[in-house]
């Protein structure tokens, strides 16, 4: 939680201000009965309008202050809470763009997300609440028993009796229902995945028949869940007819003994209003308290998710030197590469070696999980190597800085994933001055350009999230040239022409070598013809390579690499 | 509207009774709380003063008190349970409906829509109708009961109290109509803004690897930041708009509670003739009426707007509803004794009317033959599935099975004569074997394994953890592609139906997993009519005929060697692949 604290900067004095205001509001609430008991006791006794009047206008002007106050609060309270929401958001949103693959890939990137947009909301509402409401009840409670004692203290003990009452009443209807509703939680989202799973299947389902089978176990997910809200709601119910029980029980009680009180004389008529009036404002702010309580402990929740993130160390450190080419030295060397993922016992590469002078190619193949794409993410740091060293131009890329290292490179991942925008935004990424014509230079180059071409807005062209508009072809062809509007020096392509039908890929390939003669490259692909032009082939299988050459010196020397060539010739 | 809300209302009819109850508890539940202020007054008038106290009728007076505080109690509780289950039960049927509609739905509408929306519509929108309806309901119910139970005690109290009060009303709901309209505009804003801020950050921590590798970092956070400081803006002031409707009503109450404080006070001196006379204990229900009266308007003020919430979420679910289902087959008969031949005939198709994809297109395909479709990734297999299988209609034409109209036959009885394993495989939650049961439910553990077996699956099944009883996650979780097509090919060896729609491998399954894939199709073929999506040449020069598709549309169809031979689309697709493979 402490580390949350550096992002109310500014807003302490809204902090402290804000709950003050709002303790004077309900002083100035507390006030009112005791007024209304002077306007029964001295002006109703002595028949004086004059003093129930001023009495009158005293309500008044206590409401317009408690009002002020009251405003006064929620315009700090939600200042606050907004101005440190929004300081939150950014340096989350800043922290999880340091973190490395590895810390990604433990959380996760939905779990990142929730706590970025999410968790971060709960945590500022819970504070515009505790602003807003946090001194408000208690102090209305013990306010309001104060009161009650300085107006008679045997009377009082009756609240002592009560107030414990109904606060247990409170713990255990909560303590009771929270982790069930929760569970409920579960069982809706149960019935969310049937939906997403219909209907993602949809063919499938009715290919096989299977509506009425699905109907089915649907209704029952959905009864199940309706059982256990009833079930659940039936304990919940209780909590507010059972508080007002205790606190219209309590009220009879303090009527009872308030009565032999007045009797004997220690207490006034109006004076016993007033006391049920006390009780009545502690039993509501109790109510209040439990729902406040709850809202709190939710962004205390959220708080802790947020704040693991913050602890989250980034651990890929920048180097300070900056990356620039040199000629007459290779332009990548892996020295004796191991690599295992954190946590993982076993190595995913081992003892990987080769280098690569300016403009040649590099093809790597291999089955899945051989380790393709793993010697793809230690080239930019994604990861980095847990023995030997990756150098660039001879330096150890771990020397260098992170921007100037991948401002050399230009990667093109596994998965193509583009983002909303236009086309041309997207190919942005690489080069943010790039313009028109080397746009669609780079989309020439990936064979991108007669489909973007063909589209009305061209390189305007609006693609929606994901790329959900495009084929699989189109996206991949697009990473290409995304990569390539930013000049790389070095281009790794881990597998991105999977989706591309033969032809395709060989104009592609013909164009790389043609157009882009002085670029370094690492192909990675599954087919032997993607790679087999190349000046060294690197096969891997589990993580060791088991061979390293040209295509023809490989046909012959390695096993593995004829068997996969032989296989997808046949 | 009046409309959305007969129709939910219309929902509740299976819990007639449920409803009936909960409307009497409510009334008596908050009828007898109403009595209570004007018990504790007759309470209060009983202690005048030092030993002026009538101890009979106090103890009169608590004893009726108690008695009311208890049944109010358990009747308020007995309320709750019925809303609950009738809010519980509606929800699900409504649910279910929906559900079972979208089964009955045509595949059309379902893939014109956002899956999300559809997800959405189904679980959040169910959750806001739910809340915002059903508890609505009642809160305006109870409200409505308060406030004309109130009144009706006020005003046995005291007439001209009473009319003050009424008169003072309208300043409260003034105020809050006021505020409400004042807050809207930036409460809009402010969930664009956290809308923004939302897919913003989905996207960018989504594509975190691609942000990284084109150091996109900064830009990001430019971007972030900006859509952050609106979200700041506009979400404080609705914050502080939405907050200051309780003060203002609070005030505006209080105003109410000093007018009735002085005009009570007045009464009970006796001096004012045009109040008339009151008792303190009068004057003290009185105030604890003024005190409540405004509260059932603040809720049912907050009520309109889940209301309005949801009625916008029920158009939403009644909107699918609404859709009109596939056409009724259940009058038709099932397809008779398939036999493996299909014939299409001056088929025409297009998904929108302004562009057709196939036009007048003639198929004769005969028991056992293999057709083979050929084209770029995308080319549009899903519309020959969807035709096939007639999750479409054709515009023109006809397709017939066996000589049966495949339009003259139920769907059901169509699409158990076809197996379909593609690469976009679909697994749902659960086990391994129910997941290859899925296409033959009754079969018993020996057949599952059999089939695995036959597909080459068995082996992986057996290193699973739990084998065949693993549960596998959505969309099959930790397994492979490949792995997941040989669970699908299971399914189909579990049938083994005349008909097969098969999606050969492409790239991004290792060797030896392609190689099983591969082997479990041939047996699958042998002697079936199948149509193979096809991504090898020898699997595509040993077919009987070949059609090649090009954005949905087939633009060729042959044999391989009168293809090359017309020189067209094919022949250049397969002189790219020929010049990569010998060369």
């Amino acid at each position: 939680m402490k580390r949350l604290l550096p992002f109310m900067k500014g807003y302490w004095k809204e902090f402290t201000l804000g709950p003050l205001f709002k303790l004077l509001e309900a002083i100035f609430e507390l006030i009112v009965p005791l007024v209304t008991a002077k306007m029964i006791d001295v002006g109703i006794a002595n028949g004086d309008a004059g003093y129930i009047w001023r009495m009158g206008s005293v309500l008044v002007i206590l409401a317009a202050c408690g009002l002020g106050f009251a405003l006064t609060c929620q315009y700090y309270a939600s200042k606050c809470a907004y101005g440190f929401g929004t300081a939150l958001r950014s340096a989350l949103y800043r922290h999880v763009n340091t973190l490395s693959y590895s810390a990604v890939d433990r959380i996760g990137t939905a779990s990142l997300v929730t706590r970025v947009t999410t968790d971060t909301n709960t945590v500022q509402s819970g504070l515009n609440m505790m602003i807003r409401l946090a001194t408000r009840c208690p102090f209305l409670i013990i306010g309001a028993a104060i009161m009650a004692i300085r107006i008679d203290l045997k009377l009082s003990v009756i609240f002592l009796i009560v107030i414990p009452l109904i606060g247990l009443l409170l713990y255990s209807v909560t303590a009771w229902t929270v982790p069930r509703y929760r569970e409920n939680q579960n069982k809706l989202d149960n019935i969310a995945r049937r939906t997403r799973e219909n209907l993602d299947g949809v063919r499938v389902v009715r290919a096989f028949s299977r509506q009425k089978e699905e109907t089915d176990a649907y209704r029952e997910d959905c009864d199940i869940y309706a059982r256990r809200s009833v079930y659940v709601g039936r304990i919940g119910a209780i909590l507010n007819p059972a508080s007002f029980l205790l606190m219209n029980l309590g009220i009879v009680a303090v009527l009872w003994f308030g009565g032999v009180r007045v009797n004997t004389g220690h207490l006034t008529q109006g004076e016993l209003t007033a006391f049920v009036n006390y009780m009545t404002q502690i039993a509501l702010s109790m109510v209040r308290m439990a729902e406040l309580l709850i809202s709190l402990n939710k962004a205390a929740a959220s708080a802790k998710r947020v704040a693991d993130i913050l602890a989250e160390e980034p651990d890929i450190v920048d180097g300070g030197k900056e990356a620039v080419p040199v000629s007459g030295v290779p332009v990548l060397t892996f020295k004796h590469v191991s690599f295992a993922y954190p946590g993982s016992r076993e190595e995913s590469l081992r003892d990987i070696s080769f280098s690569l002078n300016e403009g040649e190619t590099l093809g790597i193949i291999g089955g899945t999980g051989s380790g393709k794409s793993t010697v793809a993410n230690l080239i930019p740091r994604f990861y980095d190597v847990t023995g030997g060293s990756v150098q660039l131009y001879g330096e150890d890329v771990k020397n260098y800085t992170l921007d100037s290292l991948r401002h050399l490179m230009g990667i093109v991942p596994q998965k193509a994933s583009l983002v909303s925008g236009t086309i041309a935004d997207n190919l942005r990424w690489g080069n943010e001055t790039a313009d028109e014509t080397e746009m669609v230079q780079a989309c020439q180059i990936a064979q991108a350009w007669e489909f973007v071409q063909s589209m009305e807005h061209k390189l305007e062209t609006k693609i929606t999230q994901g790329g959900r508009s495009l084929s699989g072809g189109q996206k991949q062809r697009l990473t290409i040239a995304r990569a390539l509007v930013g000049m790389p020096k070095l281009l790794v392509l881990d597998d991105s022409m999977s989706a591309l039908d033969y032809a395709t890929d060989l104009a592609l390939r013909n164009a790389l070598e043609t157009k882009l003669s002085g670029v370094t490259k690492v192909i990675i692909s599954q087919r032997t013809t993607s790679i087999r032009q190349a000046d060294h082939i690197l096969v891997l299988e589990e993580g060791a390579c088991v061979g390293y050459g040209t295509h023809e010196e490989l046909l012959e020397q390695c096993a593995v690499y004829a068997e996969i060539y032989h296989a997808q010739m046949q | 509207m009046f409309l959305v809300i007969r129709r939910i209302l219309s929902y509740t009819k299976p819990s007639r009774i449920v409803l009936a109850c909960m409307l009497f508890f409510a009334l008596i539940g908050t009828g007898l709380s109403m009595l209570i202020p004007i018990l504790i007054g007759k309470a209060v008038d009983c202690v005048v003063g030092a030993g002026s106290v009538n101890f009979s009728e106090l103890m009169q007076a608590a004893i009726i008190l108690i008695v009311t505080i208890c049944i109010s109690g358990l009747f308020q509780w007995l309320m709750s349970l019925c809303t609950n289950r009738l809010a519980a039960n509606t929800i699900r049927d409504l649910r279910c409906d929906l559900f079972s509609h979208l089964q009955r739905l045509p595949l059309k509408y379902i893939d014109s829509q956002a899956r999300g929306d559809l997800i959405g519509r189904a679980v959040s929108d169910m959750e806001i109708i739910s809340d915002g309806f059903l508890q609505a309901f009642t809160q305006f119910v109870t409200g409505i009961f308060t406030i004309v139970g109130t009144l009706v005690f006020m005003l046995t109290i005291n007439v001209q109290i009473t009319v003050l009060v009424v008169i003072l009303t309208p300043v409260s709901l003034f105020a809050a109509a006021k505020i409400t309209t004042m807050s809207r505009d930036s409460y809009m804003k402010a969930s664009a803004a956290r809308g923004a801020l939302g897919g913003l950050t989905e996207e960018m921590i989504g594509s975190q690897k691609v942000v990284k590798a084109f150091g996109y970092e900064k830009r990001a956070q430019q971007r972030y930041d900006a859509t952050n400081q609106e979200l700041q803006d506009a979400g404080m002031k609705a914050t502080f708009f939405g907050s200051i409707t309780n003060p203002a009503t609070r005030f505006v109450n209080s105003l109410i509670y000093a007018a009735v404080g002085v005009c009570g006070a007045l009464a009970a001196t006796g001096n004012v003739p045009l109040i008339g006379v009151i008792t303190v204990g009068q004057l003290a229900s009185f105030l604890t009426y003024a005190n409540q009266y405004t509260k059932p308007f603040n809720e049912i003020s907050g009520v309109v707007a889940e209301l309005q919430n949801a009625m916008a979420s029920a158009k939403r679910v009644f909107e699918v509803i609404d859709e009109s289902a596939e056409s009724d087959d259940s009058h038709l008969p099932a397809l008779k004794a398939c036999d493996g031949s299909l014939e299409l005939s001056h088929v025409r198709f297009s998904y929108t009317t302004d562009r057709e994809l196939i036009t007048d297109f003639d198929l004769k395909v005969h028991k056992g033959q293999r057709i083979a479709i050929v084209g770029p990734t995308g080319c549009g297999k899903t519309t020959l599935i969807n035709l096939l299988l007639r999750f479409y209609d054709v515009d023109n034409g006809t397709i017939s099975v066996s000589g049966q109209d495949i339009r003259k036959v139920t769907r059901d009885s169509l699409r158990s004569c076809y197996g379909m394993v593609l690469q976009e495989t679909w697994l749902f939650t659960g086990t391994v074997a129910d997941n290859i049961a899925y296409s033959r439910p009754d079969a018993n553990r020996e057949e599952i394994e059999a089939a695995a077996k036959a597909a080459y699956a068995d082996g992986f099944i057996r290193r699973l953890p739990k084998g065949y009883d693993t549960v596998l996650t959505e969309d099959g979780g930790g397994l492979s592609q490949g792995q997941k097509q040989l669970l699908c090919i299971a399914r189909i060896m579990l049938t083994v139906p005349p008909f097969l729609i098969l999606d050969e491998a492409t790239s991004s399954i290792d060797l030896r997993t392609e190689q099983r894939i591969q082997k479990a199709f041939e047996k699958l073929m042998t002697g079936k009519t199948s149509f193979i999506i096809a991504h090898r040449l020898s699997t595509i020069k040993s077919a009987d005929w070949i059609l090649v598709m090009q954005q949905g549309s087939i633009v060729e169809q042959g044999t391989h060697d009168a293809l090359i031979e017309r020189g067209g689309f094919y022949a250049n697709l397969y002189q790219s692949q020929f010049e990569n493979t010998v060369e």
